[in-house]
Order: C-alpha cells, then sequence, then structure tokens
C-alpha cells in the first residue's frame, strides 16, 4: 500500500503523546502501509530527531513490525502452550502446504502471510487459527482447505 | 453529601436499575475467547429475533464467567427468578430460551446452573434474585465454581463492562472515594499489612514496593500496569482487562494517589485489541464521571491515565525492558540496580504491578487487609486467577484462594484430564516448571511452588497427560524463550540456543548421555548469569523435567525412544489386539492411510480387528487419540510388533 | 566505606564498581565489554562476581555493581568458576578465532570446545563499536533484530551512512572483528560498508583525513585544529623545520 510523505507526517503529528509514541507511530504507519517502508522510517527518524539506527532498532525488535509487504490476509497459527499440546505443530504443517508457503513467509500472490503466533488466548479452543482476527477454534491438519477456501480469492465470503 | 457522593449514589442507582431491571435480563459473554467460540452469532441472533418477536428484553455483552469450555455462554434473569446460566449456547438453544423469554418455560438442556443471589464483594451485601428454590444445580455449587473465591474476577461476566454504572453499582469507585479520604501513608500501610504480593510471577510484597516508589525525592513518578501478559496459554489478564475494566483503573489510581504519581500507564500487548477498546472506553467513561482527571471526587488529587500498546515482545515483560519500550527504544533490559522505583521511566520514580495485583486494590481498601489476610496462607494471602488449558476438561479461568491444592484445582474443579492419566502441570509458562501428578496434595502458594522446582507465575497452568513427552514439553518452552530473547546477554542469547541444539538432539535420538550432563551444566549457567529475568528463568522447564522426569530424557537417550509417543521416529504406534473392539474409529482418523483391517468376516463383527501399517505411519496419532478402548499403543522403534501377528 | 574481596579489607570510595576496586587491587577478574570510556554494559557475562555466601550468594556482574559498606565479594568461588567456564564456553562457540576469546579461555583454564559452533567466528555482540559510535556522535551503526538473530549493523543493512571514519570501532573492538582499509582516497569499514572520503594534504597530496571527521569534532567538542589540511607527517616536518629555525636564532641555552 502506497503512502506518501505527506500522510506519514500527518500520521506523526497525529501522535503528540510522549509516552509510546514511537512505536504508536509506527504501528500506524505498520497498518497503512502492510508494512513499515524504508522511507517512512527515515521520514520518521528525522521529523522525531531520532537516530536512524535507533528506529531501525526498534523496528527490527518488535514481532509485530515488518520491514516487508505483508499479503492481503494475515493467517496466524497459534503456537501457544495449550495449542501446542493440541497438536498445534500438525495444523501448521498442513497450512505450509496448503499455502504453499513457509511459516513467516507471503505467497507469491501476495494473498496470505503466514505466521506463528503465541497466544491468542483462546486456549480452551486449542488449536486456533487466526485469520484477520477472525479465530478458528479446533483446527485439524484436514479442516485446514475448507478454513482457507473461505478466504480464497479476494474477499472473504 | 458532597458532589462527588451525590455521583457515586446516582451512578450506583443507575447500576442497579440496570442490572435488576423490570424485564427479562440477557447477557452474553463477548470477551475474546466467548467470541472464538461463537458468541457473536448468538448476541446476533437474540437481538434480531427478540425485535422480530415484539419482546421487551434488556440484552447485554459482559466478560468472561470463567468457563471457557463451555463459551457461548448465556445468562437470563427473569424478574422473580434465579439467575439461569447456559452453555454452549447455539442458535437453536437461543430459540429456546427466548421461547421461554416469551412466556413459555426456559429449556433445561445445557443449564449449567443457576443463581439465587449476588454477593457484592466489595460491601459485603447480597442481593436476593429470588427466595423461591427451583431444582437444578447451583451455579456456585458446581464443581467448577465450588472451590472458587472470585475476588480479581468478582464482575466478569456479571456486569457490561463498558458501564461504569453497573461497576458503581457493585460498589465500584467507592474504594478510591474511601481513599482520598486517607493519608496516602495509610494506604500503603493497608496495602502492606494485607500481605498483597505481585500477581505477576515475581510475588514481591506490593506495599514495599509502593514504599519505596514513594520515598523518592520529586513530584513526577509514575505508575503502571503490566497488561503485557506474555505467557502462552494464560490469558487471566486479558479477561480482567475485557470483563472489569474499572477494577484496574481504580486500582491504579488509588495507587497513583498512595506514592504521589499524577499519571498512569496501562501497558498491554497489541494482540489483545478487544482490551485495549475496553480500558480507552472505561477511561472515556471514568474521565467523564471525575474519577480520573483534575481533582478526582473534590480531593485535590490529579492523576490520568493511558494506554500504550505493546508490539510483541515477550521480554517487555520486564520492568526496565518495559519502560525502554515506552520511551521509544528496543525492549531491552538493564542491570538492576537502579530499579524502577528509584530511577524507572524517563529516570523517574516508577512503580509497576501487574494487572491482577492492581486489581486486588479496591477489594483490600473497601473490606480492610484483616479480611485478605483471612483468605489464603500464612505467606500468600488473598486469591489467585489460574488459566487451566491444554489437556484439561473444563478449560477456563479459576480463581481460588491461595493454599487450595493443585489437586483441588485441576481434578475437582477443573476435571482433570479425559480418558489418558494425568501426568503433570507446568505452572508459570516460560518461566516456571512442571509439577508431577504425584505431588497434587501441594498448596497453591509462592514459596511451596517455588520449592518444588516451579513457581507460581503469572497463573497459567497446563496440564499434561501421559501423551506428552516431557522432553518436547521442555523443548517447546525453550524453543519461546530463545525467540523472545532481546539478545542482549551472552548467557541468554547463546545459552538458550545452545540448550535448545543439545534438545533437539535428544528430541531426534541423536543424543549421548554426556549432553544430558552438558545440557544441565549449562541450564544452571543460563540461570545464574543471565541479566534478566527471561534468561534466568528460561532454564527452568528444562530442570525441572530433568528433575522429576529423567527417565523419559534417558529413555530417548539410551534407547531411541519417546515413550510418550511425540518426537518423530523414536517410536511405533500398534494397535493392542485384545483391547481392540473394532469400532474403525482410528481407520477414519488415520492421515496416512495406514491403518487397515483384518479378520472382517460377515457376520462376526467380533473377530474385526484393526492394524496399523509401519511402512506409512505418519506418527501423526490422530489414532491414539480417537480410540476411546486406549487400544493404540507406544512401543520403542525396534520392538516387536507380535500383537499384530 | 570498606568492601571485602576474597576475604582481603578493601577500603573504597563510593561510586566505585567492584571491578574498579579489583582492578586497582590486582585482582583479575575477566571481562571483555567492559569499556573505560563507556558505561558499564552487562552484556559478556564474564565479569561475574558472587555477593553474600552460601544459599544467600547471588551472582551479579562486577562491572555495574557499586560498592557498599560491609559487602562482601568472592571473585573466584567454585560456583563463580563453573559459570565462568561455561560463559566463557559460549564465547568459544561464538567467536572461536577471535584472539582475545582465545586467550581469556587460556587464563581462565578452558580447554576444549564442548558447543556446537554458532556465529560468525568474531563478533560476540559485546556492543562495544555500537556503544563507542553513539558516545562519538555518529551514531551510523546500532543493533537490530533479537535473540540469536541480533546483530550490529547500519540501518537496512546497507552502506552505514554516518560514519565519520573516526575508526573507533576498530580501535576498541576486543576480538579485531572490525577492520578498516583504505583504497583510492577512500577508507572502507567492510563490515559495514563504511565508504569514507579521506582529504589530502596540501603538501604531500596524501589521502589522511575523514572528510566528515573534522567538522564533526568540531560542533561537537568544539575542538579546532591548527593547519587541518595537512597530513601528521608534514606537519611533523613543518614543526621541526620551524624548532630548528628558532633554535638558530636563540643563543640562550
Amino acid at each position: 500500500m502506497y503512502v506518501d510523505d505527506a500522510e506519514i507526517r500527518d500520521v506523526i503529528a497525529g501522535h503528540q503523546e510522549r509516552n509510546g509514541r514511537v512505536t504508536a507511530i509506527l504501528e500506524d504507519l505498520q497498518q497503512r502501509c502492510r508494512y513499515l517502508p524504508e522511507q517512512a522510517l527515515r521520514i520518521v527518524a528525522g521529523e522525531l530527531g531520532l537516530p536512524l539506527t535507533q528506529l531501525y532498532g526498534v523496528a527490527t525488535f518488535f514481532a509485530a513490525f515488518s520491514l516487508e509487504p505483508q499479503g492481503q490476509h494475515l493467517v496466524s497459527v497459534c503456537h501457544g502452550t495449550a495449542c501446542h499440546v493440541k497438536g498445534a505443530g500438525r495444523v501448521s504443517e498442513s497450512l505450509e502446504r496448503e499455502l504453499q508457503v513457509a511459516i513467516g513467509k507471503t505467497t507469491g500472490d501476495g494473498q496470505f502471510t503466514l505466521k506463528s503466533v503465541r497466544c491468542l488466548g483462546c486456549c480452551s479452543l486449542a488449536p486456533v487459527v487466526s485469520i484477520d482476527g477472525r479465530a478458528y477454534g479446533r483446527m485439524k491438519p484436514d479442516t485446514v482447505e475448507a478454513v482457507l477456501s473461505d478466504w480464497r480469492g479476494g474477499d472473504r465470503r | 453529601m458532597n458532589s462527588a457522593e451525590a455521583v457515586l449514589e446516582s451512578l450506583q442507582r443507575q447500576g442497579l436499575s440496570s442490572l435488576y431491571p423490570d424485564r427479562i435480563r440477557i447477557t452474553v459473554g463477548r470477551a475474546t475467547c466467548g467470541l472464538a467460540a461463537g458468541a457473536d452469532a448468538v448476541y446476533q441472533y437474540i437481538r434480531e429475533e427478540a425485535d422480530r418477536r415484539r419482546l421487551d428484553l434488556q440484552i447485554v455483552s459482559t466478560g468472561c464467567l470463567g468457563w471457557c469450555q463451555q463459551e457461548p455462554l448465556v445468562t437470563v434473569q427473569a424478574p422473580g427468578r434465579p439467575r439461569l446460566v447456559y452453555g454452549r449456547v447455539d442458535q437453536a438453544l437461543t430459540g429456546e430460551i427466548l421461547d421461554g423469554a416469551g412466556g413459555g418455560s426456559f429449556p433445561e438442556s445445557r443449564l449449567i446452573g443457576k443463581i439465587y443471589a449476588d454477593e457484592v464483594l466489595l460491601t459485603g451485601q447480597r442481593i436476593f434474585l429470588t427466595g423461591e428454590p427451583e431444582s437444578g444445580p447451583v451455579l456456585d455449587q458446581t464443581s467448577f465454581y465450588a472451590p472458587q473465591l472470585k475476588v480479581v474476577t468478582r464482575n466478569c461476566g456479571y456486569i457490561d463492562p463498558g458501564s461504569i454504572a453497573e461497576y458503581a453499582a457493585r460498589g465500584g469507585y467507592r474504594a478510591l472515594w474511601k481513599a482520598l479520604q486517607a493519608q496516602p501513608e495509610q494506604i500503603i500501610d493497608e496495602i502492606t499489612a494485607s500481605g498483597l504480593r505481585g500477581r505477576g510471577g515475581g510475588g514481591y510484597p506490593t506495599g514495599r514496593k509502593w514504599q519505596a516508589t514513594r520515598r523518592q525525592p520529586g513530584d513526577v513518578k509514575y505508575v503502571i500496569c503490566n497488561a503485557d501478559e506474555g505467557d502462552p496459554g494464560a490469558y487471566m489478564d486479558r479477561s480482567v482487562l475485557e470483563g472489569d475494566p474499572h477494577t484496574v483503573l481504580e486500582g491504579m489510581i488509588i495507587g497513583g494517589y498512595a506514592i504521589g504519581a499524577r499519571s498512569g500507564i496501562i501497558y498491554v500487548r497489541s494482540e489483545y485489541p478487544l482490551a485495549v477498546v475496553r480500558l480507552q472506553e472505561a477511561i472515556g467513561e471514568a474521565n467523564r464521571v471525575g474519577a480520573l482527571g483534575k481533582n478526582i471526587f473534590g480531593s485535590g488529587f490529579d492523576f490520568q491515565i493511558e494506554v500504550v500498546k505493546g508490539q510483541g515482545a515477550f521480554v517487555c515483560g520486564e520492568e526496565t525492558a518495559m519502560i525502554a519500550a515506552i520511551e521509544g527504544k528496543a525492549g531491552e533490559p538493564h542491570p538492576r540496580p537502579p530499579y524502577p522505583s528509584e530511577a524507572g521511566l524517563w529516570g523517574k520514580p516508577t512503580c509497576i504491578n501487574n494487572v491482577e495485583t492492581w486489581a486486588n486494590v479496591p477489594p483490600i481498601i473497601m473490606r480492610g487487609s484483616g479480611w485478605f489476610t483471612g483468605i489464603g496462607t500464612e505467606s500468600s494471602k488473598g486469591t489467585k486467577v489460574f488459566a487451566l488449558v491444554g489437556e484439561i476438561s473444563n478449560n477456563g479461568l479459576v480463581e481460588v484462594p491461595m493454599g487450595t491444592t493443585l489437586r483441588q484445582v485441576v481434578v475437582d474443579a477443573a476435571g482433570g484430564a479425559g480418558r489418558f492419566a494425568l501426568k503433570a502441570v507446568q505452572t508459570g509458562g516460560p518461566s516456571g516448571g512442571c509439577i508431577p501428578a504425584g505431588m497434587f496434595d501441594l498448596p497453591v502458594d509462592y514459596e511451596a511452588l517455588t520449592g518444588a522446582g516451579s513457581i507460581m507465575g503469572s497463573g497459567g497452568m497446563v496440564v499434561m497427560d501421559e501423551r506428552t513427552c516431557m522432553v518436547d514439553v521442555a523443548r517447546f518452552f525453550l524453543s519461546f524463550t530463545r525467540d523472545e530473547s532481546c539478545g542482549k546477554c551472552m548467557a541468554c542469547r547463546e545459552g538458550t540456543w545452545q540448550m535448545l541444539q543439545i534438545l533437539d538432539r535428544i528430541a531426534e535420538g541423536r543424543a549421548v548421555m554426556e549432553d544430558l550432563e552438558l545440557l544441565e551444566r549449562l541450564a544452571l549457567a543460563v540461570r545464574d548469569a543471565s541479566l534478566c529475568g527471561l534468561g534466568q528463568t528460561a532454564p527452568s522447564p528444562v530442570l525441572s523435567t530433568l528433575r522429576y522426569f529423567r527417565d523419559e530424557y534417558e529413555a530417548h537417550i539410551r534407547d531411541g525412544f519417546c515413550p510418550a509417543g511425540v518426537c518423530k521416529g523414536l517410536f511405533r504406534l500398534v494397535i493392542d489386539q485384545e483391547a481392540c473392539t473394532g469400532c474403525g474409529r482410528c481407520a477414519r482418523v488415520c492421515q496416512a492411510e495406514a491403518v487397515s483391517v483384518i479378520g472382517d468376516v460377515a457376520g462376526q463383527e467380533t473377530a474385526k480387528k484393526y492394524l496399523v501399517d509401519q511402512e506409512r505411519c505418519v506418527q501423526c496419532r490422530s489414532c491414539l487419540d480417537a480410540c476411546a478402548h486406549r487400544a493404540v499403543r507406544v512401543i520403542p522403534r525396534g520392538g516387536a510388533v507380535v500383537d499384530a501377528d | 566505606m570498606q568492601i571485602d574481596i576474597n576475604g582481603r579489607t578493601i577500603p573504597v570510595q563510593a561510586g566505585q564498581t567492584v571491578l574498579d576496586v579489583a582492578r586497582e587491587e590486582g585482582i583479575w577478574i575477566p571481562t571483555l565489554c567492559h569499556h573505560q570510556g563507556l558505561e558499564a554494559y552487562g552484556a559478556c557475562r564474564l565479569c561475574l562476581v558472587e555477593t553474600g555466601s552460601g544459599d544467600r550468594g547471588r551472582i551479579v556482574a562486577s562491572c555495574a555493581l557499586h560498592v557498599s559498606d560491609g559487602l562482601m565479594v568472592g571473585t573466584d568461588s567454585p560456583r563463580v568458576r563453573e559459570i565462568r567456564e561455561m560463559i566463557m564456553q559460549l564465547h568459544l562457540a561464538v567467536a572461536p578465532d577471535a584472539p582475545r576469546v582465545r586467550e581469556l579461555a587460556q587464563q581462565l583454564g578452558v580447554g576444549q570446545p564442548v558447543l556446537a559452533r554458532h556465529g560468525d567466528g568474531q563478533c560476540t555482540l559485546c556492543g562495544i563499536c555500537v556503544r563507542v559510535c553513539r558516545q562519538v556522535g555518529a551514531n551510523a551503526i546500532g543493533f537490530a533484530f533479537r535473540g540469536s538473530r541480533r546483530q550490529v549493523t547500519a540501518p537496512f543493512g546497507a552502506r552505514a551512512a554516518g560514519c565519520l571514519g573516526c575508526r573507533a570501532c576498530e580501535e576498541s573492538c576486543p576480538t579485531g572483528a572490525i577492520v578498516f582499509s583504505e583504497s583510492g582516497g577512500r577508507l572502507f569499514g567492510e563490515h559495514w560498508q563504511s565508504d569514507v572520503p579521506l582529504s589530502r594534504c596540501a603538501v604531500c597530496g596524501r589521502a589522511f583525513a575523514p572528510q566528515p571527521l573534522p567538522g564533526h569534532l568540531q560542533q561537537r567538542y568544539g575542538l579546532e585544529f591548527q593547519q587541518a589540511d595537512r597530513c601528521p607527517e608534514c606537519r611533523r616536518q613543518q614543526a621541526a623545520a620551524s624548532l630548528t629555525a628558532q633554535a638558530r636564532y636563540n643563543l640562550s641555552p
């Protein structure tokens, strides 16, 4: 998602709070651009008077931020303790097979980014997969295809 | 009566008429766990149908009542009747409930229990819903709720978290009013006398921390709520934030007053978007009624609270790392001293406490430290909220007095494991350890759990049965801490990586006995040499599983055998022909078409048996999980497969 | 104020660290990420000592431990030695080729590496280069990523654009992982693709001074240089010549 310099400066200006300002700005930019473009980070560092090395350190430290464009849909497979004990590993492998992509990567067509997260907090429904915030509980390796079909081909049906 | 009291009285009246209306009140648990189970569809359906049937109902979203296994949870309160609590509510059951609301009788199916009276914990009063006893289980007497004492979670699942009036109706913001009449030092004395200890895991005496922060010179101080809740499998804090955000706010304002801080920050992980929304709403409401902002309740005390979101780093649950993150830096801890109470956020004295700790403050102020010390053990006062997950019949959140035994929590309340034997419970998440089933008479208490090689931790309790491999558990937790290590210090960064290398070798059957010794030496060194709590506790799962389940490690190394049947390639699955009843479930769930039938003679059902084709088996264990007769056995690779003949 | 190190009572001053005191007293404590000019960082974990005793003993980094009256410190207890050995093994796994690491291992009596090799063989992530670069005010390099993916890098893994060419990182790196070289009138730092043009001497034409450096030093520290356009050798020659000229006309001894 292309975002121009003016919009980036607007985002920065919209966050005047002192506490957590940097990560709040980065989160906002990540949501709009679907990643943190280099140019955006340079502008943020300049506007906030921060060394670029510090900002780059923050952008690469936190799991929520990505310096590579993310797919249309974020598929998060929970690898929390409960999900692990209930077979999240096998569900994960099945997702990788179905999407033809490794954990942490985005499919070639830019549709899906597959991520491993811990934990989504729905432990009573383990193992859980969340797609764009919608949680699917009690997943099994053979239910992956059906769940993904809801999202394939553009917008969710 | 001055204006602050008038405000509280008015809110209380409003809240009471909302909680106990003249019409039928239906609540739907729409916290994250409820939503994941389908509560939204239930909620929408109730609204549409109520409209369509022209029923005059009050329909309210609440937080979680704790019994997550039973979600979606719906309660129905008709005037003059006990409150009915329904579990696993679907569209069909909703229809039946609405039939009842329309004048018919309410359904009996999936009725978990009835509530005859509400106890308002903060005031000690009881509100009776009805004097007429009915048949059916009383909610408080069901095995899940009987051992519980709801202090922290007193409002969750009862009130609309977005309604400050409903919060006030159950005694909310009275504690703040009371505190503002007293001197800050008196508040600290009361909290100290209560024996409240940090509920985030460390168990540090809260009063002492408040005092240390208060004592520092300077008029700029901060209080922070640690809502980063990173332990996988723990969601107690999330539940409180989503179900009763005001209790956290009230606790922080009282704490701010006691310590001399004018600013509070709630650091909540961005993976909890609903909690963030509820908090923002609650802050808005509190500001609106004068419980936050300038000159709170006319006391002259100013306090404001803001929300800062954690962007995905478990290490930021560590105080100095959290402070660094709020200041716009990477979440790297730094050596202590100086402690945050001396020099914390922006170099100012800062008091950081966990969500559950703050939530305990209003009850302690209202009921007194004497009441609080009457709950719990000698060293661990009050209650603790636990999240029961894993191989447990009743997944959910339970809040019990300290000193309750593990057996009472895991077996009595949560129903134990299913048909597989209970093996251990992991407490304290990645920083904790496993307690074997044989030790379940251990009381839940800070010192008892530490003595057993684990910790209280934030409250996550992962239940494991005989199908769990303890080597795999250690490996799982270590891979988590390795991923989450900030990487600053050699001991943790490199130490966890090297420990994981060894655990991988063990799990893959490539290790030798010397590896075990090396693993232990590394574990102890990482524990002692790491800069912060993450590294210091990362070896705990390894050390505790070595302490109680060393034989499993040795089986992996000496025999290349994983007795639990988890580590791929280190076991085989066979079907015991004696135990097999020929039901065929294994064949149906098999992922690799590796289960076949023999003796399938027409008219002779009992002759039918199943067996596993070892060539095709991919060891997914779906058969073992599905077999109701425990006929699927885990045997070593080299073991003779006699039974199949 | 006095403290006790290994049974020896030593008078100390407030503000000193246990490491400072030990060094003054000739008590050896191994260090790697410690640097006199920088604040204590606590990354290498080699300087750990034991405070208190027995079960109450705590393991603490001596570089960051400030003295307090009556503090009891053990720098060589069995527990400390065991921890030190394992920490040394971790260093050997990461930087087995670094001479300083091998030297430390030898001094500690740590023989064969027992852990799997991991890393590029040179950098232990002690952070001195980053800290020095920050202190100097260049901020050309920093830490990025986390855990075992942590690395010292210029932003975006690209050329270290803010590099002044001061080479303080190279000078203070304890493992020799950082190397600068000169070629064609430019200074190259291979690790972070630093590429800094050098000014040429007005007299001999030799490339000698990183161009951004004098300006930075002047701006940040107020340092002015006489004859900044001459290389050190030409300046020396000129100074020698003028001293000789002065001596010729100076009759008093």
